[in-house]
């Protein structure tokens, strides 16, 4: 067994404690407890009547996420539709747009959780919205460090732009402030004013620090040639530009002349009047200690990261990465703190260590939503190739039965589901067939849905299954015709010939048939079983007889029985059936078709009586029985005459 | 495509509606109604596209549909009907047929009148499939073969067709204002006449062949003996009621169950079908000669407004048109109208120039620009 990677957390059931032995059963999502009564020495407790439902996934309930889950879902069909045979050139810009989609839509749903917890009044509601905001802001955090990373592979100089990027987009606090201060009635005094123009500098966004820069210049005319001079430093700073005829070596060499220059104003003490221009001119230097005193504008270690490559090491390559980060991490978290989840999840990202990111991100969340997304984003992009797990097909496949499992437990979202388990080669159909017949059917309406899926992917066991749920529900409730539609939807044969035998003791019962629109319109599903084929050809007899095709109704009624259609138990109705036929005035059966009602009834009535051989009384049913032997004799006989000497006389 | 508008609301949505729009303004549709299935708390929602005081048609981006209000549900909502301008009638698979009233001033939606267990078995619950009214009269279908009439000023229930049909009736539509059409799982449509005492149908039409049960129904809006009816395996037929008991016209339109199928209210050379294979289909019968059709009737109709009062004109050319609706000769085009879905697309409904339509992928889909 393999080593726990942490400690299992431990969920408290209340009113079970005090040392209460608990009996459990796994559910698919979820796990059922139950206190079992374990006696050591007679004592009975008392039992406790309550059976509790532990989850594992509270965020498939939450109404926001769950469009989280609907949107991912599109975008996951989409993916999976990419061909492979493509050449992966033409693939690369596909993957980061749908990587982008993906975090557009967290974003989304960031957004929107972000707004409803302000509008919310229930304090406990809004701290749950916000703990989900964070997840989510971290989730989004590390998908997009790894789609710069490993989807995008962005190669040195492009990568550190994408980096900025990154850091950036994380770290937008800076607009807000700038906006306060621009905002403010004289923005060169507000308290916040140096914070913003050193902010700006730390993300790289020189442009708009220098417009911040604009404006204390116009105001200062005696040390408008040092801000003359910053606003050189900071426009000529050269950033790589991948469209560009540059080579990165070219870039290198003006980059350093730059610094060289941004040295020398150092030396110089160019800036020594002005304390601010000159922390800005030293973090242009790439002075480290400068850089650490600024940790409450950089607030994270990765910000201090990208920060120091950027003013240090603008050509870093993605091998060199997990040494800066590294080290960064350490620098920046001077105390000996234990860095928290998050922090190994991107130091693991930065070293290129693809299943500890995943395997991090499985521990921390709680949700197999974003380690199944990524996972097979990152699997289509060919990255996951190398590592097999000991159980299970492929780590792609096994994060995606996971989530897709525990979808299955919603009673909603588990429409979704079946798509993750169709692109899962090896066990995805395994799992849905499982799954699928234990969906509750409260409609036909969704019993067509859950068959739709189902004969979609020629299941015909969870077919039949599924019709028969219907066929029996329908049958509980006497609604004979609705079963026996499923039970010819499904072709099943044997229940087909159940609902038959139920619709024939009706007739015997009652003397009519019901639900005459279905019977009379079988058509070749007549042919499922035997019994609905003399069903169907048995309600046609009546129907020629009704319409006193007598003839055709005759003929009928004899092949029934002579063809063994019918069965042996309905014959002596069958017969009665014909005894009308054969007091007609006309003669209807001829002296051939007598001679084979006789034989039916001879062979009938020498079975019966076989095993009623030894009986002393008969009781009043058999008195019926042997009186309509009887008259049907007497009228076979009386027919068998009428048709020989018709049959006999010459038409002249 | 381009003026489609996504929203997801978090619910599987089983049925959308437009309110009627007064027939004295040339108002927009504004505000339609959802119902959702499947969920743990269904509930019944009304929207708000908010054309109010917007002048252009040229600008499709007008926001996402506003929630004005919405109302638990039980059961889900099989079906869902405008009653006028401010009641809605759902159908529930409970078996309950339930009246909600719209209060515009305060926005707010209160139950107003519901008739429990309306179809049901002696000992279970028999989902009520599908509702029509022309008010104050309802006529409810359901999975237990029943066909049910109130009156939404009668506390009871006006009459019972017990046995109407032996398996389910899945859809209900009026024909004539005393005259109403069924469709059931076994292929078959059945017209009654609600003046007739006695539970048998007065005409049965029906598929030959394999009886595919029929999953929907729409009648055209004018020429009231058309009738169009959608499949379970995704057929859409076209009858004409007063001649012979089978289908005029079959087209192959989807490859799942036809969820519903709709005339365009005021043009019914146009007809939208959605279905469980998450396609949203725009039918268009294109006029040969290129005239527009109310042109091609001859001199005496050439008069006839297209307006929503338009009376139940005689346009011989229209009455051809669907009823030789001949795919084969290019006379018929359809258009999808939904970007690639793999979700079921339940439910639609289309006034105006709008349409709207939702899906189990949990969105609510509106078209404001559709090229009528």
């Amino acid at each position: 067994m393999e080593e726990l990677d942490v400690e299992p957390a431990v969920t408290n059931i209340p009113a079970a404690c005090d040392g209460k032995h608990l009996g459990f059963a796994w559910g698919p999502g979820d796990i059922l407890i139950y206190e079992t009564i374990f006696k050591t020495s007679g004592a009975g407790g008392s039992d406790n009547p309550f059976i509790h439902e532990v989850r594992k996934d509270e965020d498939i309930y939450s109404p926001i996420l769950r469009k989280l889950f609907n949107e991912s879902h599109h975008i996951f069909v989409g993916l999976q539709t990419i061909k492979d045979d493509l050449p992966s050139k033409n693939k690369k810009p596909q993957f980061v747009s749908i990587s982008k989609n993906y975090r557009s839509v967290i974003r989304a749903c960031m957004e929107e959780l972000q707004q409803e917890a302000v509008s919310t009044k229930a304090p406990d509601v809004a701290t749950q919205y916000g703990n989900q905001v964070s997840i989510l802001m971290a989730i989004e955090l590390i998908w997009n460090l790894c789609e710069v990373l490993f989807i995008d592979a962005a190669p040195a100089g492009t990568l550190l732009l994408h980096l900025l990027d990154w850091v950036r987009l994380h770290k937008a606090d800076v607009d807000e402030k700038a906006r306060e201060v621009l905002q403010s009635e004289s923005p060169t005094e507000h308290h916040d004013y140096w914070d913003v123009v050193v902010s700006y500098v730390l993300q790289g966004r020189l442009e708009e620090a220098r417009h911040m820069l604009v404006k204390q210049a116009t105001l200062q005319p005696a040390a408008r040639k040092m801000y003359k001079l910053m606003d050189t430093l900071l426009s000529k700073m050269p950033f790589y530009n991948p469209g560009g005829t540059q080579t990165l070596t070219e870039f290198d060499v003006k980059w350093r002349h730059w610094h060289e220059e941004v040295d020398r104003c150092l030396q110089d003490n160019s800036f020594a009047s002005n304390q601010h221009l000159e922390v800005i001119c030293k973090i242009l230097a790439g002075d480290e200690d400068t850089l650490l005193e600024h940790k409450g504008l950089l607030s994270t270690w990765y910000h201090f990261l990208v920060t120091r490559l950027l003013f240090g090491f603008p050509t870093v390559k993605p091998t060199e990465l997990h040494y800066y980060a590294q080290s960064c991490l350490t620098l920046f978290l001077d105390s000996p703190r234990v860095p928290e989840p998050l922090d190994s999840i991107l130091l693991a990202a930065f070293e290129f260590d693809l299943h500890q990111v995943i395997k991090d991100c499985s521990i921390a969340l709680n949700n197999w939503w974003f380690v199944a997304h990524l996972t097979d984003l990152l699997d289509h992009c060919k990255l996951l190739q190398s590592h097999n797990l000991h159980f299970g097909s492929n780590l792609r496949e096994f994060l995606l039965l996971e989530y897709a499992s525990g979808l299955f437990t919603h009673h909603s979202l588990w429409q979704l589901a079946v798509d993750y388990f169709d692109h899962c080669p090896e066990f995805g159909r395994v799992y849905l067939e499982l799954h699928i017949e234990r969906v509750p059917l409260e409609t036909e309406r969704k019993a067509l849905k859950v068959l739709r899926i189902c004969e979609k992917r020629q299941m015909s066991e969870q077919v039949r299954s599924i019709c028969k749920i219907m066929g029996m529900r329908s049958l509980r409730n006497n609604r004979l015709g609705s079963a026996l539609s499923w039970s010819i939807r499904a072709k099943d044969a044997a229940f087909a010939t159940l609902i038959s035998e139920r619709f024939l003791e009706d007739y015997c019962a009652r003397g009519t048939f019901s639900d005459l629109d279905l019977l009379d319109n079988l058509g070749p599903a007549m042919l499922l079983s035997d019994r609905l084929t003399f069903l169907g050809k048995y309600r046609e007899f009546h129907k020629l007889y009704g319409e006193k095709r007598f003839s055709e109704a005759a003929k009928l009624l004899l092949s029934l029985m002579t063809a063994k259609i019918a069965p042996r138990s309905f014959w002596m109705t069958l017969l009665t059936d014909a005894l009308p036929l054969l007091e007609q005035e006309g003669v209807i059966f001829s002296a051939d078709q007598t001679y084979e009602l006789m034989f039916c009834l001879e062979e009938l009535t020498s079975s019966l009586n076989t095993p009623a051989g030894g009986t002393d009384k008969p009781t009043q049913d058999e008195d019926i029985e042997v009186t309509k032997v009887e008259l049907l004799r007497l009228a076979l006989a009386r027919n068998l005459a009428r048709a020989i000497i018709r049959e006999g006389t010459v038409k002249s | 495509m381009e003026s489609i508008n996504a929203k997801y609301v978090s619910q599987k949505i089983s049925k959308t509606r437009w309110r009627p729009v007064s027939h004295s303004s040339l108002q927009q549709a504004d505000i339609f109604a959802t119902g959702s299935w499947d969920n743990e708390d269904n509930r019944i929602s009304l929207w708000s596209i908010g054309n109010h005081g917007s002048s252009g048609m040229d600008d499709g981006f007008e926001g996402d549909p506003q929630l004005l209000c919405e109302h638990k549900h039980d059961g889900d909502v099989l079906d869902l009907q405008f009653l006028d301008q401010d009641r809605v009638v759902t159908a529930s698979s409970t078996g309950a047929v339930t009246i909600f009233r719209h209060h515009q001033n305060s926005q707010t939606l209160s139950l107003s009148q519901r008739w429990e267990r309306a179809h049901c078995y002696p000992c279970d619950n028999a989902p009520c499939t599908s509702i029509v009214c022309s008010s104050p009269e309802i006529v409810s279908v359901g999975e237990d073969g029943k066909i049910i009439v109130f009156r939404s000023d009668h506390e009871g229930v006006v009459r019972v067709i017990e046995n109407a049909d032996s398996s389910t009736i899945h859809a209900v539509t009026y024909l004539r204002t005393t005259e109403i059409l069924t469709v059931n799982s076994i292929g078959q449509l059945k017209l009654w006449d609600l003046r007739q005492q006695g539970s048998s149908p007065s005409q049965i039409l029906s598929l030959s062949g394999d009886r595919v049960p029929l999953r929907c129904v729409d009648r055209h809006p004018n020429q009231q003996h058309i009738v169009a009816t959608g499949g379970q395996d995704g057929m859409l037929c076209v009858w004409d009621v007063r001649q012979g008991n089978t289908p005029f016209s079959l087209m192959e339109a989807h490859s799942a169950e036809m969820w519903e199928v709709h005339f365009h209210p005021t043009n019914p050379d146009h007809l939208f079908t959605c279905s469980e294979d998450g396609s949203l289909l725009h039918w268009e019968i294109s006029s040969q000669s290129g005239m527009p059709s109310f042109l091609q009737g001859g001199r005496n109709n050439s008069m006839i407004s297209r307006s929503a009062m338009a009376p139940a004109g005689g346009n011989q050319s229209l009455i051809s048109a669907w009823l030789s609706g001949d795919s084969s000769k290019g006379r018929l085009e359809t258009t999808h109208m939904l970007p690639s879905q793999t979700l079921s697309v339940n439910s639609l409904d289309v006034l105006g120039q709008c349409l709207v339509c939702g899906t189990d992928g949990e969105a609510i889909f509106v078209n404001r620009q559709v090229p009528i």
